[in-house]
């Protein structure tokens, strides 16, 4: 495979890059590489870390040493083609916009010359692909978001973003997997946890997967949240 | 059984040997900042190596003993006092009920390793004990220790039981630093270094002596000194983080991922420190200066096995010293460049 590097990341680990760009091309071939190394389970290795253009891989060098490895991968990646992807999966995050969940809805669609409605169908029409997550755990990187309803960051962060909060920044729309300061413009806010530690699978999303958000009313929110 | 804080000391958290499994989900590993000597600590008294402690910061705290417990201190050499009374670290400590054990300022190093026999028994959080402060998760409530915190401490192997009981000795061994004035860190370059000119790499990078700035903590540590400049200004794509991984910002100053970095990142990342080398770097107090050495990826990994069997060794040591000895038996090991003495007392 051409353009692949195999870089080292210190006595254990090296990432696997596919490209230097954020598309959904190079992001499947990271898909790719984790899917054919999770069922190859090749000793040693012993943890994955996808991310947009890479993948990174712990290993234990006292079982696998690197030279074995990048002769591991090299053969690996020769066939990395004809590997199919998990079936896509789109996971459903309902949304309550505007209001007290989406202080910044409004100052958004004045922005854009658009009613909150017309934000809403535009930020709630696409499926996005999770690039990766990472920032804070349970944080999803998504592309895809409708560049009509791109607009930059608030002058002056606030201090503290609730959890679930559904902002965006710049072409780039996002969700708050845990409570942080922020300078995202906030639109809604979903119900669900996309992180919660006690929770057997503590985080929610997966790289590879997409989402889409569901407009909800303020009652169903209230609701979902008991 | 329990152990009360009267005071939490600078910074104490409860560690292991971290969260793995769940980096892709972008939770931090966390875990000590020390391995080698969190593992010294925990053998001495008897525990597995992953058992959780506590890892103090320059100013350590003191601690009530609620029963009587098997306590030992490695890493950083803080001033140590047991009821006013001055005791030894890197020595497993039998302490009653009621005494107050003080970690004062550090002679030595940055961070010390409290352990007692049995662990720390705070409820694990996705298969771990460490405090992730980020998230508030894990050790005590998610956070640094304070005054009037109560810890409980789970069941002491019978080595430990043997010890506590008087049947053994409990084992001891010090640590003699080999450091000179500046200390050497070895790193692998990349994965980014073709962010940097081979001049910049050999000449700036290889040559320069950098100073750990005060503004270094468990998530990184940030560096002083001649800028390494970028060839190549184009902003990379955010990737995986590894524990020293020496990322570059637009400023030139190295930044060392440590145990709490986050698990992605966008700054070009010039090198790695290697694995055997990151104890030494996580005891360096803010000032320490510090110089990078290049090696290849097979010679870390060949240095790594070697700590690995030198740390596993003296583990060995403590662990055979005490149970049954009538006499004082002496070893003088040399690991990683480091030369220490082990010895086991007469009861």
């Amino acid at each position: 495979m051409t353009d692949v590097k195999i870089l080292i990341n210190g006595d254990k680990a090296v990432s696997v890059e596919f490209g230097q760009e954020i598309s959904l091309h190079i992001n499947h071939k990271v898909t790719a590489l984790k899917t054919v190394l999770e069922s190859e389970k090749i000793t040693g290795i012993e943890e994955l870390i996808p991310t947009y253009c890479s993948l990174l891989i712990i290993y234990d060098p006292l079982i696998l040493d690197y030279d074995t490895l990048k002769d591991k991968l090299n053969l690996l990646l020769d066939k990395l083609d004809s590997v199919s992807l998990p079936e896509k999966r789109v996971i459903e995050i309902p949304v309550a916009y505007g209001g007290e969940y989406g202080p910044d809805l409004s100052e958004v669609a004045a922005l854009h010359n658009m009613t909150p409605e017309e934000v809403i169908r535009l930020h709630a029409a696409p499926e996005y692909p999770i690039y990766m997550l990472g920032f804070v755990a349970g944080f999803p990187y998504l592309g895809g978001m409708n560049k009509a309803i791109a607009t930059p960051r608030k002058k002056t962060p606030r201090l503290r973003i609730v959890s679930g909060s559904v902002g965006i920044a710049g072409e780039q729309t996002g969700i708050y997997s845990v409570e942080s300061p922020g300078g995202w413009q906030i639109i809604g806010r979903t119900p669900l946890k996309l992180y919660d530690a006690t929770r057997e699978k503590p985080v929610l999303l997966e790289a590879g997967q997409y989402i889409r958000f569901k407009p909800i009313s303020d009652d169903e929110f209230k609701a979902m949240m008991e | 059984m329990s152990i009360k804080i009267l005071n939490g000391g600078l910074m104490t958290t409860v560690q292991d040997m971290g969260r793995f499994g769940y980096q892709a989900s972008g939770m931090q590993v966390s875990g000590v900042m020390d391995v080698y000597s969190a593992s010294i600590a925990n053998t001495l008294v008897g525990n597995d190596v992953r058992a959780a402690v506590l890892e103090t910061t320059f100013l350590g705290p003191e601690l009530e003993i609620m029963d009587s417990c098997l306590i030992a201190v490695a890493g950083g050499l803080p001033e140590l006092m047991v009821d006013g009374q001055k005791v030894e670290c890197y020595k497993a400590l039998r302490l009653n009920k009621g005494q107050k054990l003080r970690c004062g300022g550090m002679s030595q190093g940055i961070r010390s390793y409290i352990a007692v026999a049995g662990g720390f028994s705070v409820p694990e959080i996705l298969e771990s004990r460490s405090t992730n402060l980020k998230l508030g998760i894990g050790g005590l409530e998610g956070r640094q220790l304070a005054a009037g915190d109560i810890l409980a401490i789970g069941e002491p192997s019978d080595f430990a039981k043997a010890i506590l009981a008087g049947k053994a000795m409990p084992g001891s061994c010090r640590p003699v630093t080999g450091q000179g004035d500046v200390t050497e860190l070895r790193v692998v370059l990349g994965p980014q270094d073709n962010y940097f000119s081979s001049t910049t790499i050999n000449e700036v990078f290889a040559q320069g002596i950098y100073t750990v700035s005060n503004n270094s903590d468990r998530m990184g540590y940030r560096l002083e000194g001649e800028p390494v400049k970028w060839e190549n200004d184009k902003d990379m794509i955010t990737d995986g983080i590894v524990f020293g991984s020496v990322q570059i910002p637009p400023n030139g100053q190295p930044i060392i991922m440590m145990a709490d970095h986050q698990t992605t990142g966008g700054y070009p990342k010039i090198a790695t420190v290697i694995s055997a080398d990151l104890p030494v770097l996580a005891q360096c107090t803010p000032g320490t200066r510090v110089h990078f050495s290049i090696v290849t990826v097979q010679e870390a990994q060949r240095i790594y096995r070697e700590f690995v069997s030198g740390l596993n060794n003296r583990l060995e040591n403590i662990k055979r010293s005490p149970v049954g000895k009538n006499k004082v038996v002496n070893y003088e090991l040399k690991v990683n460049g480091q030369l220490f003495q082990v010895s086991v007392e007469e009861m």
